[in-house]
């Protein structure tokens, strides 16, 4: 048997590494990219805790978290297509006429 | 684990590995000759038969043909993923056949959730498409590599949604179980299949299937005269051999789907000693109806023409997938009031 | 001792294809990444015996998703990051100690976690167990996300419409 803090070290470190990606990337679509490592990462925990304990509810989570990543990624990637069209670029950094 | 590989278990679930996996491949190599002969007859003529009698040996002699091709590599195009794409496309392809049931003792493994696994396998082999068409680096294949995969992924919904009706009379998604669902009679004559119960079903999962592994009528984003030669005309020897070989894999596994969702896999007529209805007489039954399917997919190669992508697509998305929700609806009435 | 190796191994290719994400320049090969990352993480769901979400993960996040992305990525086709590198000065040198920090905190913190080990012995990840709850207990988030996909779907034919 797997004891669970290993799975956990492992989402929490997957989680990092996305969240290092965020801050990282300046295409966009490499920062939806570093958003989906994030949400695998919690889908880890919910299915590690929920295997751990005998609970179904963290594998309908996961179910749910699923259906909002591809929400997400639909909207994300409509965006960014008329990002493109308007801008030529997918540098995040051109984005910024609302700076101040 | 040395107890382990070394027991009886995992010598027979590598011999069952071995004789799928050989069928397998032996089959693919005829399954093309196959082909030619049957458009050959739909067309009123002989097809392949200079190679050994009755052109058995083609496909050795195409084979040969392939390893001794040159083998190009397209320049300013990527070398991973030209190189990788063929073989995305046929592991998924040969994958499936881990749970496909051929006998009641004769699967490799019964997953509890085979049915999804199958669908799975389908929908990681759309890459080696994608990746193929993109690798070439020329504006036929990544235009015939697009409109390839978006054609696969619309009818993998309609494939979906018509298996559903069958998953809610049996209750269960382990291809085993299944099958021996539809063992038996009623009225003693009409076998327990679930073409019976599930008509419309079986037409939407035939047309997709068709769609799904990019064949005639619905092969546009590979047929010669559209698009050159549509995503793998750049590919040439070995590589243009294992998308052929993955192309028709998907063929079998999706005969082999039909046949043992909707026509009842290895249930037949049973006769004879124990030893006959165990291990040949389900297999013989099964492969009939596999090889119906196949048989029923090149006659219609043979016969049908061709539909225009934008018309497939409306067909996909306007007409199969709500009939097919409605399917999924009507069943779904039916088993609940009964 | 098979399941030890198999949960090493799944670990160390998420682990190594999240990190390829992040470092590869070019944004299809972070894709590409992220799909060999996507599929070792279903691998680790059938270690912890949830087959049926580890099946929905292959079909709906590799198998849809991120065709999506590869589609989107194939049409734009801006392969390159841009190299505006001088706005990452504060972000490198303040983000990644901070990120390491935050990854020790969480370890520390995970580390603590004590389960009574009889609780795994309920078999929750069949299609019938997760069916039964999704039905029954969350019917109505279910409900709500089929909504969601719906709002999903118009908003994102308005978006990338060429003229509204």
């Amino acid at each position: 048997m797997i004891p669970i803090h290993w799975y956990l070290t492992l989402s929490a470190m997957l989680f990092v590494v996305g969240v290092l990606g965020f801050f990282l990337k300046r295409n966009i679509i490499a920062l939806l990219l570093s958003i989906e490592i994030m949400l695998n990462a919690v889908n880890l925990t919910f299915v590690a805790f929920s295997s751990a304990l005998g609970e179904v509810g963290g594998q309908v989570f996961v179910f749910f978290t699923m259906v909002v990543a591809a929400a997400e990624a639909a909207v994300g990637l409509a965006l960014v297509i008329s990002i493109y069209r308007n801008r030529e670029t997918l540098n995040i950094d051109r984005a910024n006429l609302l700076k101040w | 684990m040395i107890e382990y590989l070394t027991s009886v278990t995992f010598v027979v679930l590598m011999a069952k590995v071995a004789v799928i996996f050989g069928g397998l491949m032996g089959s693919l190599a005829y399954m093309t000759l196959l082909e030619r002969k049957v458009m050959a007859a739909v067309q009123m003529r002989p097809g392949p038969n200079r190679v050994g009698p009755l052109g058995l040996l083609q496909p050795l002699a195409d084979g040969i043909k392939f390893l001794f091709k040159e083998d190009i590599i397209p320049a300013n195009s990527s070398v991973l993923l030209y190189v990788l794409a063929p073989v995305i496309s046929l592991i998924p392809a040969f994958m499936c056949f881990a749970v496909i049931p051929f006998g009641p003792e004769l699967q490799i493994t019964d997953l509890n959730v085979g049915v999804l696994f199958i669908f799975a396998m389908t929908s990681v082999g759309v890459y080696g498409i994608v990746l193929g068409g993109w690798a070439s680096n020329s504006k036929y294949p990544l235009m015939g590599g697009l409109r390839a995969s978006a054609q696969m992924i619309s009818y993998e919904l309609s494939l979906t949604l018509s298996v559903v009706g069958v998953l809610m009379i049996t209750n269960t998604l382990s291809l085993q179980e299944i099958v021996t669902a539809q063992a038996g009679t009623w009225f003693g004559f009409i076998p327990r299949w679930n073409i019976v119960l599930q008509p419309l079903a079986f037409i939407i999962f035939f047309i997709s299937i068709l769609a799904e592994t990019n064949r005639t009528p619905f092969d546009m984003a590979e047929a010669e005269q559209e698009l050159v030669a549509g995503w793998h005309t750049e590919y040439s020897s070995m590589k243009f051999a294992m998308f052929f070989l993955a192309e028709y894999a998907n063929m079998v596994t999706g005969s082999a789907m039909a046949s043992i969702l909707f026509l009842g896999g290895w249930n037949g007529p049973m006769f004879g000693p124990e030893w006959l209805q165990i291990w040949v007489l389900p297999t013989a039954w099964f492969l009939a109806k596999v090889f119906f399917f196949m048989f029923l997919f090149m006659l219609i190669r043979a016969t049908l023409p061709r539909i225009r992508y934008d018309q497939l697509m409306a067909f996909g998305w306007k007409v199969l997938l709500p009939l097919a929700l409605a399917n999924v609806v009507i069943t779904s009435l039916v088993v609940a009031l009964t | 001792m098979i399941v030890e190796t198999l949960f090493f191994l799944f670990g160390a290719i998420a682990l190594g294809g999240a990190i390829n994400v992040v470092v590869q320049r070019q944004v299809l090969y972070s894709a590409l990444s992220l799909i060999v990352m996507l599929a070792s993480i279903s691998g680790l769901f059938v270690l912890l015996r949830a087959e049926m979400l580890a099946m929905v993960q292959i079909i709906v996040y590799t198998g849809a998703i991120m065709v999506l992305f590869v589609f989107v990525i194939m049409l734009l086709n801006v392969n390159d990051d841009d190299d505006n590198t001088d706005t990452l000065r504060w972000p490198k040198f303040i983000g990644i100690p901070g990120v390491l920090f935050l990854l020790a905190m969480l370890s520390s913190s995970m580390w603590q976690v004590r389960i009574d080990p009889s609780l795994s012995a309920v078999d929750t990840g069949s299609a019938e167990a997760i069916g039964i709850s999704l039905f029954t207990d969350y019917l109505l988030p279910f409900e709500a996300t089929s909504v969601l996909i719906l709002i999903a779907i118009v908003g994102a034919l308005v978006l990338a419409k060429r003229d509204l």
